[in-house]
């Protein structure tokens, strides 16, 4: 480890990998570091992503994707099942990869292009010269050093402490905070091209069950639920395995994994002199799929392209950093987080009546009038209680976002 | 006091993300908690997946 870099990037998750790959193409010193001892593990994901979107990036390798799927299917509470055929599906259809090896490949390649990693060592807090950052002090092997760096990146994930230490709020209010269990099963029967989605108010308050295999009779099958309808004997690990009893008694379970996924609004401000967010730690991961993968390599990417700007310039202030928040918000990534923040707004609000209602009227609609102003007629002629629960404000909010 | 159940936490960091007082920090494999800044809010209890965190008189 040197004394000093270009950059520095904490966290070695997809955000933090993209973005230490990106400034090391460009030719720039790289130190990232991870506090964990292997990148990847444990993992914290359900490893689904929408096809098209991780092609944006690459070409994936075959060893990265544990499943392909063609279709989802949602299913109400009072256990109707609705298809959704890839057209209707969107980038919820993709991959289920495997996050181990999809990781550390990126790491992989960051490695590849020149950046130096560090792995269990673990940034404790920024360094600070004159009220801006100047890169971080790491820990490692019970040492502390100095590093040095014209830029960082904070790529530290969901805790995302480096930018709190940075004195940028980043706690996620209890009710926003998806908080999750999932178990990676074996020996359960389920269609291994088809991702299941499972909402009610007892399966899932305030959030969904999913199954996403990952191949014959395996399957990732989890559970979020909002933090504020987490209690005492029904907590995320409770809901799962009484799931997991009532469908899959005979399954095996097979790994265990926990997390927690922030379904709130992005930071109001991404950068800082010198400092950068991306991925989990700005929080841009989708607060209605709760998805995050696409989004930190999409922030990661830009992070560099932006960043190398500044350091190129020789100025890496706020001011300069700028395009880098700008661009994401006003990206298809950004506008997505907006919509779906408000649907996500409505969806939490909704008892398991509504939730019938408006799954049977989404099933019966045709598939080439599939769109949102359509969806919304649809749930008001067929469901007015509803319509009048989401308000003038709710809709208005709703078909604004689209 | 807030007290952690190491045999019971599998160190996902859900609770370090909705302490208000960055009183919370996973080291590697274990969670940490800075008794001098925590508030006993209570929040980090409430949003364990594991119910991992238990507060103490
Ligand atoms: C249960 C669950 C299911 C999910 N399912 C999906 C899904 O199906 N599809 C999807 O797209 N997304 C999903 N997500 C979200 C997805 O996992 C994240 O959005 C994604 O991993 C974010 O990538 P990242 O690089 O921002 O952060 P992470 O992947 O979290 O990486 C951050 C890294 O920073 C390290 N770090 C933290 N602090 C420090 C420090 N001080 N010093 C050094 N290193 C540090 C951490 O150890 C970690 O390795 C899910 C999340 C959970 C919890
Ligand atoms: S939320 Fe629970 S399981 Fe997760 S790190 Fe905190 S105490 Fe451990
Ligand atoms: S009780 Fe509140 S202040 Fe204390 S650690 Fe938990 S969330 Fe943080």
């Amino acid at each position: 480890m040197k004394r000093e870099y270009d950059v520095l990037v904490v966290g070695g998750g997809p955000g933090g990998a993209y973005a230490a790959k990106t400034f090391a193409e460009k030719g720039y010193s790289v130190l990232l570091t991870e506090k964990r001892p292997a990148i990847g593990v444990p993992v914290r994901c359900a490893e689904g992503v929408g096809k098209k979107l991780l092609h944006e990036f690459f070409k994936p390798e075959d060893r990265w994707i544990a499943a392909e799927i063609d279709k989802a299917d949602i299913i109400a509470p009072d256990g109707f099942k609705m298809e959704l055929e890839p057209e209707r599906a969107g980038s919820e259809v993709g991959y289920v990869l495997h996050r181990k090896i999809f990781d550390r490949d990126l790491i992989w390649q960051a490695a590849g292009a020149g950046a130096e990693v560090q792995v269990k060592t673990r940034a404790v807090s920024p360094l600070m010269e004159n009220g801006a950052i100047k890169g971080a002090i790491l820990e490692q092997n019970g040492t502390s050093h100095e590093v040095r760096a014209r830029l960082t990146i904070a790529a530290d994930g969901v805790e995302s402490k480096f930018s709190r230490w940075c004195g940028i709020d980043t706690t996620v209010p209890l009710r926003e905070m998806e908080t999750c269990a999932q178990y990676l099963m074996t020996g359960i029967d389920i269609d291994p091209h088809a991702t299941e989605f499972f909402v009610g108010n007892d399966v899932a308050p305030g959030g969904y069950v999913w199954i996403f295999p990952k191949g014959e009779k395996t399957a990732n099958v989890g559970i979020g639920v909002g933090g504020d309808r987490c209690k005492p004997g029904n907590r995320p690990i409770d809901y799962l395995n009484r799931f997991v009893k009532s469908y899959f008694p005979d399954g095996k379970t097979i790994e265990l994994i926990v997390g927690g996924v922030s379904i709130c609004q992005p930071l109001p401000c991404t950068v800082a002199d010198n400092l950068m967010i991306v991925g989990d730690a700005a929080r841009v991961s989708d607060p209605l799929t709760g998805g995050g993968i696409y989004a930190a390599l999409y922030t990661g990417k830009l992070a560099g392209e932006v960043g190398a700007k500044g350091l190129e310039k020789g100025d890496t202030s706020s001011r300069n950093l700028m395009p880098y928040d700008k661009t994401w918000r006003e990206s298809y990534l950004g506008k997505a987080l907006e919509r779906n923040y408000q649907i996500k707004e409505v969806f939490v609000k909704l008892n398991d009546d509504d939730l019938n209602a408006i799954i049977h009227s989404v099933a019966k609609m045709n598939m080439s009038d599939f769109n949102t102003l359509n969806l919304i007629k649809n749930i008001i002629t067929a469901n007015p209680k509803v319509a009048l629960k989401l308000g003038k404000a709710g809709l208005k909010n709703l078909i604004d976002s689209f | 006091m807030i007290e952690v159940h190491r045999e019971i936490c599998a160190y996902c960091g859900c609770c370090v993300s909705v302490c208000p007082e960055g009183a919370l920090e996973l080291v590697d494999a274990y969670l940490d908690i800075d008794t001098n800044t925590c508030i006993n809010c209570g929040l980090c209890v409430r949003v364990c997946p594991l119910g991992a965190l238990e507060a103490k008189k």
